[in-house]
């Protein structure tokens, strides 16, 4: 049972992760990738006319489905597969952000910045409402996030995706080492 | 009930997400400051299998479970997969989480169901690009 409450490492479950692929396309042609639940989410409920959002979302249903089941699988597994113990972190990053202004380390995310009482302040609305901005508005215009195009079109040998990844990290990095090391000081 | 099956498939995915601690917002620090292998490892060695099940896949043209060709569209290359790609990279590092964590932050342990908030931003950022796709350069 240790076995299965501790974190698993990257040699197990990347590779369990990347079975994914195989196993949409035979049980339905399906190509693995998330962020276009979010399109189908606002064409189903928030059209407002706009031609981008006009198609037939019923027909892009399974998205829907395998979301719902990623939400199901996390609770799932944080409720009685997991240890909770505080995530295992190169002690440099440790420090690291405990000198930027980071003090709770004992979940997934930092509950000092992730809470309900924080929204209001500067700071808890730069890392929830204009961070998830960020996350919906680029994947959208990059057409594809780390599994439609990182994982699915480079398996697919598709160099967009190749061009998309390298972006993906290259922001991660101007984020993490220019500007996220102030905007944890706010 | 034809979507059933994606549901458990998602599911799996979800409890994998959580157990390598992808949805981590620390393991995504760790990641881009190039302080850990872990992440690289997951996504790297995903994309191995992923390709090399796709390679077995074409090689062997196996069918669907219903008998049918497996077709994979090609993406095609705009400048939106780099201008939308950086700003995507932004996101990530500040919220930790790409689309898939997302959906599964929510429900990780107490207290982070505001984590719905986030969500329901992307959701708006996404409409928000399709507000203004056509002025966008791409």
């Amino acid at each position: 049972m240790d076995l299965i409450t501790q974190p698993w490492p990257w040699y197990v479950s990347g590779p369990l992760i990347g079975l994914i692929v195989p196993a949409l396309l035979i049980i339905g042609n399906k190509t693995f990738g998330i962020s276009s639940s979010l399109k189908h989410i606002c064409a189903a409920c928030i059209p407002a006319n706009i031609s981008f959002f006009k198609y037939d979302w019923k027909k892009e249903n399974w998205n829907m489905f395998f979301v719902v089941g990623i939400v199901l699988g996390g609770f799932l597994a944080a409720q009685y597969l997991s240890a909770n113990h505080p995530v295992n972190i190169n002690p440099q990053t440790h420090a690291l952000l405990q000198q930027q202004g980071v003090k709770d380390f004992n979940g997934l995310l930092p509950k000092d910045i992730f809470s309900f009482g924080e929204l209001l302040t500067l700071r808890g609305f730069i890392f929830m409402v204009a961070g998830g901005f960020l996350v919906g508005f680029g994947t959208r215009y990059a057409n594809g996030c780390t599994s439609g195009h990182a994982i699915m079109g480079i398996s697919n040998l598709q160099w967009p995706s190749l061009v998309a990844t390298c972006c993906f990290m290259a922001g991660g990095f101007i984020m993490s080492w220019f500007i996220l090391p102030y905007l944890l000081r706010l | 009930m034809q979507n059933i099956k994606y549901l458990f498939a998602g599911l799996l995915f979800g409890i994998l997400l959580v157990k390598s601690e992808v949805i981590s917002w620390f393991r995504i620090q760790e990641m881009f400051r190039l302080q850990s292998f872990h992440m690289y490892g997951i996504i790297g060695s995903a994309i191995i299998v992923g390709m090399i099940s796709v390679m077995i896949i074409k090689h062997f043209k196996i069918k669907t479970l219903t008998g049918d060709a497996i077709v994979i569209p090609d993406k095609k290359f705009s400048w939106g997969n780099v201008y939308g790609g950086l700003i995507f990279g932004l996101g990530w590092a500040i919220t930790g989480a790409c689309p898939g964590p997302l959906f599964a932050q929510i429900v990780s342990g107490s207290g982070f169901a505001v984590t719905a908030v986030t969500l329901l931003s992307a959701i708006l950022g996404t409409w928000v690009y399709g507000l203004l796709r056509e002025k966008l350069p791409h």
